[in-house]
């Protein structure tokens, strides 16, 4: 049985060394894709255009002033000490942000006294004036605890402490939902195409002439792509740690494990979908609609489960990425251990035993 | 006469309401070449699917080499060679790899495979082109490299799906060359075919039509179907013309078109001077007709010309 298995192993790595094309991308492609949506998705904003009204005039103001800019999400584009300059500012879109520094600024910090900044912002969009909102007041905590930006709220103001991703980087958060998405899509496609070629070239005929069973040729097809899959798997974490500084604070022996259980659930899903496609083009698209639209959506990627509606949160179940999401990101962001993810991985191997069985039980039921 | 190496009795497969092959029954004795002879969609590719453990039959039964087909198809396809009517090889794979991997489906591994795939080069006559990729390959090659990776684990019958179509003339001669040999070396090969000239060479050949066995015999035996002097070829100016005056002519049966000239089975030998007589009447004059030994075409034309008239 094993050598059976080895035998058709070893045809399809031959077969895959003759379509450079095709090896390539399942190597290359994932790392690619993680290089250029890494920088292109992030939920940062940057260059903001500010306006900064200084009413104090003083060194202290300046500083202020000063430490918006040099924070890298500012760039400043009008600076004065008259209010009325912001409206046609605002009007024209020319400032997302204001910065307006009151008089007697200097003056009540030396006396200990509260002060506030007032920060006036565009509210078109929300989501990205939230952000904002939010560089500030981490800037205001910075220059003074008795700097607060918005309404005075007296001499004690609350100063946020943020864990494991101190920076609130989006794209440390996203990376890993990324490398999981990258990964799920990329198997899924790989097998479904590798089994359906064999049906449309007509080899497939042969194939059950011969005494190979269902296990031997699922199995011989999908374990090249498996190794395929965890070496690019292994390239694209190295790119997200040298270029988006995500770092691996866990066991890198559990993020093999457990990225290659992923990739196995990925492969069965393949073979689920070869077992229902009887042509290449029909395998693609159902293997690229059936992999990337519920990982982009469902697993938690871009969308936290649980603010999905319920009926949603019951569908996740079924997206192999949001178990393993949980373990990648505990694993690099936070250093967890099996302790923390091993009920999500012990669900997603249940998930990857069914979908196995259904997959091989389908398989069978055409050979 | 030892054992049959394949027992068919009453096999047939339906499709929903379709029926492909129908209470069809024979055997094949070892060494046997045994052809399957009929159009395309006359059951032949069921059959021998069936056979070969890829398809259940609906009703009936069959053994290959006392197996069962229905219960016992694994261990059918460790003893049997097959070789599909689509391109079975890897174009993208070297004639060695191609041969190194087939016999791995089949389990031969490390010295087994060495030896067996030195027979196979040999029998495709690729050892000069081992590294060369099947995609490359002239057609009749790959058939012959196809058939070597069917027979690499050395089965004791083999079965043949339209193995020589679209190769041409000289490559399909050399190709039922290498079966005969397989059979002078006692294999079975169960071949299917709707080339004429391909079912001279089987020792003995079923005829399919729709489904439907209508005869099984060998060449020289079918032919003897018809009475000495009953198959006649008619010459005459315009035979296409012709043909309808010929058809009419009572006792006459089977006319059809033979190149430049027409095939006929008559009821009795005398009626060749009456049909002689009629078309030089009719204004076809010269007209010539004698007697020919039958082609397998006719035997053919007339079984199935037959067996629609007793059916409607």
């Amino acid at each position: 049985m094993l050598r059976r298995t080895f035998a058709i192993a070893v045809k399809e790595l031959l077969q895959l060394r003759r379509d450079l094309r095709t090896a390539l991308t399942l190597i290359v492609m994932p790392v690619l894709l993680l290089f250029v949506y890494g920088y292109a998705l992030s939920f940062d904003v940057q260059h903001i255009r500010l306006a900064v009204v200084d009413h104090d005039g003083t060194q202290a103001s300046r500083d202020a002033a000063q430490a918006f800019l040099r924070s890298g999400y500012f760039d400043l584009i009008a600076q004065g000490q008259d209010e009325r300059m912001l409206d046609p500012l605002f009007d024209r879109g020319a400032a997302q942000a204001a910065l307006v520094v009151p008089f007697r600024y200097a003056s009540d910090l030396s006396a200990g006294r509260a002060t506030t900044l007032q920060f006036v912002l565009d509210g078109s969009d929300s989501q990205t004036a939230t952000t904002i909102l939010g560089y500030a007041r981490q800037i205001a905590a910075s220059l003074s605890p008795l700097v607060d930006v918005g309404a005075a709220s007296g001499p004690i103001v609350p100063v946020p402490l943020v864990w494991y991703n101190p920076d609130l980087s989006s794209t440390r958060f996203l990376v890993p939902g990324l490398l999981a998405f990258i990964l799920m899509v990329s198997s899924v496609i790989a097998t479904a195409l590798a089994v359906v070629r064999e049906k449309e070239r007509g080899t497939m005929e042969s194939l059950r002439a011969t005494p190979l069973v269902a296990v031997e040729l699922l199995l011989g097809k999908t374990l090249p792509y498996l190794v395929v899959g965890f070496v690019s798997a292994g390239g694209a974490l190295l790119v997200a740690h040298l270029l988006f500084d995500v770092p691996v604070r866990g066991s890198l022996f559990w993020l093999a494990a457990v990225t290659l259980l992923f990739l196995a659930v990925g492969l069965a899903w393949g073979v689920l979908v070869s077992t229902i496609a009887d042509s290449q083009q029909v395998a693609f698209q159902l293997a690229l609609l059936s992999s990337m639209l519920p990982t982009m959506i469902l697993s938690g990627f871009i969308f936290p489960i649980s603010s999905m509606p319920a009926f949603l949160q019951w569908l996740t179940r079924i997206v192999p990425a949001r178990y393993y999401l949980v373990a990648l990101r505990g694993i690099v962001l936070k250093g967890a251990g099996p302790s923390v993810w091993w009920p999500e991985m012990a669900s997603l191997g249940v998930f990857g035993a069914l979908l196995v069985a259904i997959a091989t039980a389908r398989t069978v039921r055409s050979l | 006469m030892s054992r049959p190496t394949v027992v068919a009795r009453d096999l047939s497969r339906s499709f929903g309401r379709f029926v492909a092959v129908d209470r069809v029954s024979f055997e094949v004795a070892p060494g046997e070449i045994f052809g399957f002879l009929g159009s395309n969609g006359a059951g032949k590719t069921t059959t021998i699917r069936m056979l070969c453990g890829l398809l259940a039959p609906t009703a009936g039964a069959a053994t290959v080499l006392g197996l069962d087909i229905a219960t016992e198809a694994v261990a059918i396809k460790r003893r049997i060679g097959y070789m599909s009517q689509r391109f079975s090889l890897y174009g993208d794979l070297t004639v060695e790899e191609n041969l190194r991997f087939w016999g791995g489906a089949y389990g031969l591994f490390g010295e087994a495979i060495a030896t067996r795939m030195e027979w196979g080069l040999d029998v495709a006559e690729l050892a000069g082109r081992r590294r060369s990729l099947v995609r490359d390959l002239p057609g009749g090659y790959r058939q012959r490299l196809a058939l070597a990776c069917a027979l690499l684990h050395d089965p004791p019958v083999v079965f043949l799906d339209e193995p020589t179509s679209g190769v041409d003339p000289e490559a399909r001669r050399r190709f039922w060359d290498l079966i005969d040999g397989l059979a002078a070396a006692g294999k079975t090969v169960f071949v299917t075919t709707h080339a004429m000239d391909e079912a001279e060479r089987c020792h003995r050949v079923a005829l399919m039509h729709a489904g439907k066995l209508l005869k099984l015999d060998s060449v020289p035996r079918l032919k003897a179907a018809f009475a000495a002097g009953t198959v006649v070829e008619v010459r005459c100016p315009d035979p296409a013309r012709a043909l309808r005056h010929v058809e009419s002519t009572p006792g006459v049966s089977d006319a059809s078109l033979f190149g430049d000239s027409l095939h006929a089975v008559l009821d009795r030998p005398s009626r060749r001077a009456e049909l002689a007589a009629r078309l030089d009447a009719a204004g076809f004059a010269p007209a010539r007709v004698e007697a020919i030994e039958p082609s397998l075409e006719d035997v053919f034309i007339h079984l199935i010309a037959e067996a629609e008239s007793e059916a409607a």
